[in-house]
This record gives structure tokens, C-alpha cells and sequence, in this order.
């Protein structure tokens, strides 16, 4: 009997650690189901971006007050995560705060430290509560925003109100039972934070303290556990994937469209010019653009689970400001959607990204301006998937709205948009000597 | 002053044996678009001015493909950007500049990969580099002296190709007063034209973005609405008009500002 708690916590870390891992390798495999991506090669520009973007938190700062209690939450969770070392050894141990006597004085700067960051964290995520369902913030309450999406967020918030409560409430009362002279309970010097708020907990007798401060222990590190779970499921898994995703971020001018080198090919072909390497015809059945999430490449794909949603840019996008259904970010809800459904059912399941999930009425209202991909704290592109399902409605289904048709057929007979003679093009430079 | 303007094309200069510094690469709101046609014009005028050995493609220039790639067709924009190296590249152009933005991105970032590799700069950059050249004299004739001007960032410029100050630099050339809108640089509000959307219809909403930008420029009690971009030139012209104040507002661009205080209008 001496050994359960053990053997629980040793059970419960296994049970949870294979859940992650299957859950990450679920992941990775839907990733994969990308196509290639063309990504330019400055391995030294891309760290620099990683480190600025995301550990740095460069861009979260083109709006301050959100970031400056981003900040607090997202610096708490890494260093409080130090403290979480203690408790696994501890946990598989059998012992408690096997660093204290260890570290001695350092040990009691180092947990008021983190009880000074617990606090941020709880502050931060009370603040953002009351931005989510009290104040009227306009990204919060867009329509991709109802239901799951905004329960995700919530949920996520208040979690870790209660990490940070336990971690606190099992520091105060770990306190009391020192005092007390309880055994097993190493004096460590007092913790300023977790005394001042559950000082009153000095009413409970010994017993009952031991079981206040074992149940907070448990909460906390179970409820880390099971949190690490519930972020593969939810939006919050940005914490992990704004790293490669700011790595793998786009490095060339975000005017660049990427080139479809199968059609170059043709085009090549058909004017009679030579190919470079391979120049069989394309395979029939080759699809031209996006019709469904593998027809993306894989850092679109990652791009969809790096989205906290966040709507920073369906905030700036001139279409959506401007009553159109467009929303940059319900493109990248809608991708991790279909892409978590794909991944389960499989490609052929009679359902596709565009059409499904992405209506034409969507992406026909994109003015290419970048400003979702600007305002993006993780160097998601949402405009890239736009562009890529274009060219499928153009290129497979002839689907362009008429106007288009006319501007390309345009182009194609008078080599300019919009319905001038060829002949008339040098016009300008006669009107100009004639009259200046 | 009318019988010397010159306007040669590169197959003059060709026939010559001569190849031109830097390629003018009018783009076709620039030779078609009546009021954009006006820019082309004042911009020729600079560069005759201060005698810029440059040439033009004339009837040889056909569309960068652009409007049709952002729009899908990829098979159209490659026939054209392909078509346009060939020419390009016959002539051995190297130097490329251009008061149409999309045609700026186009050229400069998409061309590379098939073929077509240019030093490409827009006009606001060649102009900003005249201006500190002292080729083009900054704060003279005081035309501008007590104006307001408000600049408003074509997304193909700014936050495609991070071109923010050149624009900027240009306008302050001018001695007037160089008013910032609520969203500006990075933050710019489109004027609703780019991705292809200048040549349809918008999508259903409540307001027209051209309208939206418009308010915005107007809020700044800017006498001038300083462009760089030909889309941009007709979204906020447009826009001043169904809001009535084009006696008052004029929407410029960056070429036609620097003509008029070169008196060359």
C-alpha cells in the first residue's frame, strides 16, 4: 500500500503520455497528407524568424494591451513548467520537494518566483475571460466563433485558472503543515503569495490540511496532464506549433505567388519551347489547384493547427470589415476541420475542403491585400489557400464568376484586361507629343 | 517644349544598335485607362526632363498576366509571363521601372521563375532616388506650401514588397503637409481593387471597401489623396466622387505631384 501513489501517478503519466503520442503521430500523419512545399532556403533567417516570432512574440505587439497579458500567461507556463520537474520525480519518487533541500534558500526564491508568475497567469486569464464574454470585442464574435470555437477558448482559460489555483492552494497549505511540524513536510522558508491567499486554511486540522494539499498536488499535476492532452484537440495547440511554423514562415515578399511548375511545363510545350528535365505530359487526372486538403502543401496543413484563432485577421481584412462573408480565419478553421476529418474518414469520403466547408462566394471576395498574413502572429497564410482553391474553380470547373471569364478572354485576345484594341496601346504617347 | 518629348521604344534604340538604361513598363491601365494614361504621361515628362536614357515596349507591351494569376488561371498568366520574358529578354533588359504596382510585384517576384530576371523598381523608388540625386529639386516653387497631402498604401507595394518609405520620401519632396490615415504602412487599408477584384463585381456586404478607405483619407482633411498604384486611382477617385467632394479632394498620383512642382504639367 505504501507504494500506490506510485504506481498511480507512474499508471496515470503512462495513460496520458500514449494518448499524447498517438495523438501527435495522428497529427504528423495528417501534415502529411500535404503536397510539397516550395519553401526558399535561409536556414539562418528562419531561425532568426522563429526567435523573433515566436519565442520572441515580435508581432503579437502591433496590438499591446492583449499582448502584454499574452506575455504574462505564456512566460508563466514555460518557467511554472520547471516546477512541474519536481513534481514528476516526486510523483515517481515518493518523495516531496525533492529540490528543497537541495537548492535551500535558492529553492524559496525560485517557488515565490513562480508563485509571482502563477499570479500573472491567473490575472491574464481572468482579464482575457472578461474580454471573451463580457466586453463586445468584434473578433470574438464573429460567426465562425459560435459554439465549439468559443467553448475551446473558454475551457482553455479556465483551466488554467484551476492549474494555477492548485499550484497555489498546495503551496499555501504545504506551508501551514510545515509550521505544524507535519512529517514529510521539508521546511522551505516562507512563500509570500500562497500564504497571503490561503492563509485561512490555518482553521483546518492537520488531517484535513494533508488532504487539501495531496488533492491540490493531484489536481494540479493530473490537470496538467490531461491540459497537455486537451491542447491536441483544441486551438491551443499553438503553444507547440507557432515554433516550426514561424520556422517554415514565408521568407520571400508575401506578394510572391508561388509558381505551378507542372503548368510551365505545358505552357512550354505548347509554345514549342524546350522543357528542362522530365518532359512527359502531365498524368491524366492531375488536379490543377485545391480542391481538398491534400491538394494543399503540408505547410498550409500546419498552418491550420498553428491557428489559436485569434482573428487579428479576420480584424484587418478589408473584405470582411466590409460585410463579406470572407474571414481569413474560418479558411484555416475550415482547413484543420476538414483536415481532422479526412484524417479519420478518409480523402474519399464524398466530402472536399472547397464546397464543402469554403464556399466560392468566400474566396471570389479576397483582394490579395496580405493583410490577414500581416496581422498573423504565426506567419499563417491564409491568402495562400485562397489563391491555391481559385485556381482549382478556374482551371478544373470553369467556375469563374462571368466577369472574369471576360477580363481573361480579354487578356487572351487583346493582351490587356479590358476590351481596348491592341493597336490603340501606344495611343498615350501620340496623345502626349501632340498635346503635352 | 511640345516637339521634344521623346518616347522611344526599345525596338527604336534597337535599330540603333543603343539599349535603353531602364526600361519604362507602362502596364495597361497606364496605356489604356484615361485618367491613368495622364500618369504615364506626367512620368515620361519627368524623365525627359531629367534625362534619363529610357525607353518603353509601345505595341509590344501586352499584360503581366497578373489579374488572371490572382484570379486562378494560371495556364493565361504563364502564356503571358512567358510571352513577355521572350521579349524582354530578346531585348536584354536589365533595369525595369513601373508606375503600376501589380506589374512591379509581377515582374520583380514572379517572373524569376520562369525565366525572366530584372532589376525592378517602381516610380516611387526611382523617383525618390532622382529626388536625393537632386536630379528632381525638392521644395520648390511652394506649390505645395500649406497643402495637405494624405498618401494611401497600395497592399502591392507595402505589405508585398515592404516599399513604405519611398512613397513617403517623395511626398515630403513636396513641402506640404504629409498627413498619416488611422490605418497606414503595415496596417493600410486596401482600396478594394487588388486579387482581381478590380474587374468584377464585389461579393454581397455591407459597404463597398473603396468607400470605407475613402472615409477614412477624407477624416484626415487632406486636400490631396496622394496614389501610387492605378487600381488605387480609380477606388479612391470613385470613392471622392460618391461622396461628393472632388471639387474639393483630388486623388493624385505620386508622378503627377512631382510634375506639377516641376512645372511641368
Amino acid at each position: 500500500m505504501e507504494y500506490l501513489p506510485q504506481i498511480v501517478f507512474i499508471l496515470m503519466a503512462g495513460f496520458f503520455g500514449f494518448l499524447i503520442a498517438r495523438r501527435i503521430s495522428r497529427i504528423a500523419g495528417n501534415i502529411k497528407l500535404g503536397k510539397k512545399a516550395n519553401l526558399a532556403k535561409n536556414d539562418g533567417q528562419r531561425l532568426r524568424n522563429m526567435l523573433l516570432i515566436a519565442l520572441g512574440q515580435k508581432k503579437m505587439f502591433r496590438r499591446v494591451i492583449p499582448a502584454l497579458l499574452h506575455l504574462l500567461i505564456y512566460v508563466g507556463f514555460i518557467l511554472i513548467n520547471i516546477e512541474v520537474l519536481e513534481i514528476v520525480i516526486d510523483g515517481i519518487a515518493g518523495t516531496h520537494r525533492i529540490f528543497a533541500p537541495l537548492l535551500g534558500n535558492a529553492y524559496t526564491v525560485a517557488i515565490n518566483f513562480f508563485e509571482l508568475l502563477a499570479v500573472g497567469v491567473l490575472f491574464s486569464c481572468v482579464v482575457f475571460l472578461i474580454r471573451r464574454n463580457v466586453l463586445k470585442i468584434n473578433r470574438f464574435k464573429k460567426i465562425e466563433m459560435v459554439g465549439w470555437p468559443a467553448l475551446d477558448a473558454n475551457l482553455i482559460l479556465v483551466i488554467e485558472v484551476v492549474l494555477m489555483a492548485a499550484i497555489l492552494g498546495m503551496n499555501g497549505a504545504d506551508q501551514i503543515l510545515q509550521s505544524r511540524n507535519a512529517d514529510h513536510y521539508t521546511k522551505t522558508g516562507t512563500f509570500f503569495f500562497s500564504a497571503g491567499m490561503f492563509g485561512r486554511l490555518d482553521a483546518l486540522d492537520t488531517g484535513t490540511l494533508i488532504l487539501v494539499e495531496r488533492a491540490a498536488w493531484w489536481v494540479h499535476i493530473v490537470g496538467i496532464f490531461a491540459f497537455a492532452l486537451y491542447v491536441t484537440y483544441s486551438k491551443h495547440l499553438h503553444i507547440a506549433m507557432a515554433f516550426p511554423n514561424t520556422y517554415y514562415g514565408r521568407i520571400e515578399p508575401q506578394g510572391k505567388m508561388g509558381n505551378m511548375e507542372e503548368i510551365t511545363k505545358e505552357v512550354k510545350m505548347m509554345l514549342g519551347m524546350p522543357v528542362e528535365g522530365d518532359n512527359t505530359p502531365s498524368p491524366e487526372g492531375m488536379r490543377f489547384g485545391a480542391r481538398d486538403v491534400n491538394d494543399l502543401s503540408w505547410k498550409n496543413l500546419m498552418d491550420a493547427y498553428a491557428c489559436t484563432e485569434c482573428g487579428r485577421c479576420t480584424a484587418e481584412c478589408p473584405a470582411n470589415l466590409t460585410g463579406k462573408k470572407l474571414s481569413p480565419r474560418k479558411i484555416m478553421m475550415d482547413t484543420r476541420d476538414r483536415l481532422e476529418e479526412a484524417g479519420k474518414n478518409g480523402l474519399d469520403d464524398g466530402k472536399s475542403l472547397l464546397g464543402d466547408y469554403i464556399t466560392k462566394e468566400e474566396i471570389n471576395a479576397c483582394t490579395n491585400c496580405n493583410a490577414c498574413v500581416e496581422a498573423c502572429p504565426v506567419s499563417i497564410s491564409p491568402l495562400d489557400i485562397i489563391l491555391q482553391t481559385r485556381r482549382y474553380v478556374v482551371m478544373e470547373e470553369s467556375g469563374a464568376p462571368g466577369s472574369w471569364n471576360a477580363m481573361f478572354q480579354n487578356v487572351e485576345t487583346n493582351f490587356a484586361p479590358w476590351k481596348f484594341g491592341v493597336q490603340d496601346r501606344f495611343n498615350w504617347a501620340n496623345e502626349l507629343k501632340e498635346n503635352g | 517644349m511640345i516637339s521634344e518629348i521623346q518616347i522611344p521604344t526599345v525596338a527604336d534604340l534597337a535599330a540603333k544598335g543603343e539599349k535603353p538604361e531602364v526600361l519604362f513598363w507602362v502596364g495597361c491601365a497606364g496605356s489604356y485607362d484615361d485618367r491613368y494614361k495622364n500618369v504615364t504621361k506626367a512620368f515620361v515628362k519627368i524623365l525627359n526632363k531629367v534625362g534619363v536614357k529610357f525607353a518603353v515596349l509601345g505595341p509590344e507591351e501586352t499584360c503581366t498576366g497578373d489579374p488572371a494569376r490572382r484570379a486562378g488561371n494560371e495556364f493565361l498568366f504563364q502564356m503571358q509571363a512567358i510571352a513577355n520574358i521572350q521579349v524582354l529578354n530578346g531585348y536584354e533588359i536589365k533595369k525595369i521601372v513601373t508606375a503600376c504596382p501589380h506589374c512591379f510585384n509581377t515582374i520583380k517576384n514572379e517572373y524569376p521563375d520562369l525565366g525572366g530576371n530584372y532589376d525592378v523598381i517602381h516610380h516611387s523608388q526611382f523617383l525618390q532616388e532622382l529626388i536625393k540625386e537632386g536630379r528632381v529639386r525638392s521644395k520648390s516653387g511652394g506649390t505645395f506650401k500649406g497643402k495637405k497631402i494624405t498618401y494611401h498604401d497600395s497592399c502591392f507595394l507595402g505589405r508585398a514588397n515592404n516599399v513604405y518609405a519611398a512613397p513617403r520620401t517623395v511626398l515630403e519632396a513636396l513641402d506640404a503637409e504629409l498627413v498619416e490615415m488611422k490605418r497606414c504602412r503595415t496596417k493600410g487599408l486596401c482600396c478594394g481593387a487588388g486579387g482581381a477584384q478590380m474587374f468584377k463585381d464585389a461579393e454581397p456586404g455591407n459597404k463597398e471597401i473603396n468607400i470605407e478607405r475613402t472615409e477614412e483619407a477624407l477624416e484626415t482633411k487632406a486636400d490631396t489623396i496622394a496614389v501610387a498604384c492605378p487600381f488605387c486611382m480609380t477606388m479612391m477617385s470613385d470613392g471622392v466622387k460618391n461622396k461628393e467632394k472632388e471639387d474639393a479632394v483630388k486623388v493624385k498620383d505620386l508622378a503627377e505631384l512631382i510634375a506639377e512642382s516641376e512645372g511641368l504639367d
